[in-house]
């Protein structure tokens, strides 16, 4: 069949659908946007690329057909109707997408933290101990030691008692000393970094 | 959570949301039924307060009868304008149709005023009346404007914005036609700008309400 021929079938058969939509035949209208759904397709992707940006632009253009369906003609052709709604959506979703272009920035990563613990990346942790370990390493043994078992690996000052041969005493005086000892530290770092 | 429905799901909502709906009728059956209530309603009043005498003598002069003629036109190109543009499938060109009597209707009212000030000299600039046929250009587009957003909703236009232009444009040019059966004295280059700005302001509001139109 000749594809004038196919496309004037097509016309009538839509255009058919249409009328008896309009009058409220259920299944008609059902037949109708299923049928005109690949076409809308075919001409969203003129406007938009995405392929998922242009599925919600062809939910816009059925959605825009459903509440426009009564400024239709029944004596007028379907399908120039049914473009025109279809290209005036598609002019829409460029326009929302350059305005949102030119006031927004998209960035791949986000640096967020959140409220919940269970929701933060690991690795800003794994960041902080690479970034902490240069200033363990200057700290006196039996404080350092102290405080990796106590602050950083979470041991119970029994734990780490046994484990360190350290008194519970002798461990929090070490634990407090490395913690101020840190901070002159950090303190110091931070005083080079800014100069 | 976010829920997003496939085109399949939101046919199906369709099909269970549908109606019988009756379709609109033609544009320009719609707009001259428009046109012919207003030239009722308005027709009514002129005859009720008018006075035959200024309508006589502004209908005897060829400028003024094509500026009012000229007025008269553009109100109706822009009316119909409205009604076709307010539909999907016509053609975006009717947002053009007003302009030629647009034009008629500013150069006929310019050369009056340039007529009138060159004959009367100083006489020409004067503020007169001025503000009281700004004041009835906007205030008879007023109720114009909300009978015809009321009918040309109906078609819930994909594009209010030209649709309002047009249809702002349409009762403006219409309510100054009908100014011209009250305005006792020829148009003054202040007249003419009161008459544009009247025209501008009803334009401009009209524009700011397109959101009502969809």
């Amino acid at each position: 069949m000749a594809p004038d021929n196919q496309s004037q079938l097509q016309e009538a058969a839509w255009a058919r659908l249409m009328s008896a939509a309009q009058q409220g035949d259920t299944n008609c209208y059902e037949q109708l946007l299923r049928g005109i759904t690949p076409f809308i397709r075919s001409l969203t992707r003129r406007y938009c690329r995405n392929p998922q940006l242009a599925e919600d632009v062809v939910q816009d253009v059925l959605l825009t057909v459903h509440r426009i369906r009564h400024t239709w003609d029944p004596r007028r052709p379907f399908s120039p109707w049914l473009a025109s709604i279809a290209a005036r959506r598609g002019i829409d979703r460029i326009r929302r997408d350059s305005r949102i272009a030119r006031h927004e920035v998209s960035h791949e990563l986000v640096p967020e933290t959140f409220a919940v613990a269970a929701t933060n990346n690991e690795s800003g942790a794994l960041r902080a101990v690479e970034a902490i370990e240069p200033l363990l390493a200057a700290l006196p043994e039996r404080q350092r030691r102290a405080l990796e078992a106590i602050k950083i690996r979470g041991l119970s000052l029994a734990q780490a008692a046994s484990e360190s041969g350290q008194s519970v005493g002798a461990l929090k005086v070490n634990v407090h000393r490395a913690v101020k000892a840190l901070r002159a530290l950090v303190g110091t770092v931070d005083q080079t970094e800014d100069q | 959570m976010k829920t997003e429905r496939t085109t399949d799901e939101l046919i199906g909502v369709l099909r269970q949301g549908l109606a019988p709906v009756r379709p609109l009728r033609p544009p320009m059956l719609r707009a001259l039924s428009w046109l012919g209530l207003v030239t009722l309603v308005v027709g009514a009043a002129v005859l009720r307060w008018a006075n035959p005498a200024i309508i006589a003598a502004r209908t005897a002069e060829a400028r003024l009868a094509l500026e009012c003629a000229a007025a008269l036109l553009t109100g109706i190109t822009a009316v119909l304008a409205a009604f076709y543009l307010s539909l999907p499938d016509r053609t975006r060109l009717w947002r053009y149709a007003p302009l030629p009597p647009l034009l008629l209707w500013i150069g006929t009212s310019g050369l009056g005023c340039l007529q009138y000030g060159a004959g009367l000299g100083p006489a020409g600039d004067r503020l007169g009346e001025s503000s009281h046929c700004f004041m009835f250009i906007v205030l008879v587009s007023a109720p114009l404007a909300v009978l015809l957003y009321a009918v040309l909703r109906r078609a819930r236009p994909l594009e209010p914005f030209p649709v309002a232009l047009c249809a702002a444009l349409g009762v403006a040019a219409l309510a100054a036609f009908v100014l011209q059966f009250f305005h006792p004295f020829d148009t003054t280059v202040i007249d003419l700008s009161a008459h544009l700005a009247a025209v501008a302001v009803v334009v401009a509001l009209a524009g700011l309400s397109r959101r009502a139109l969809a």
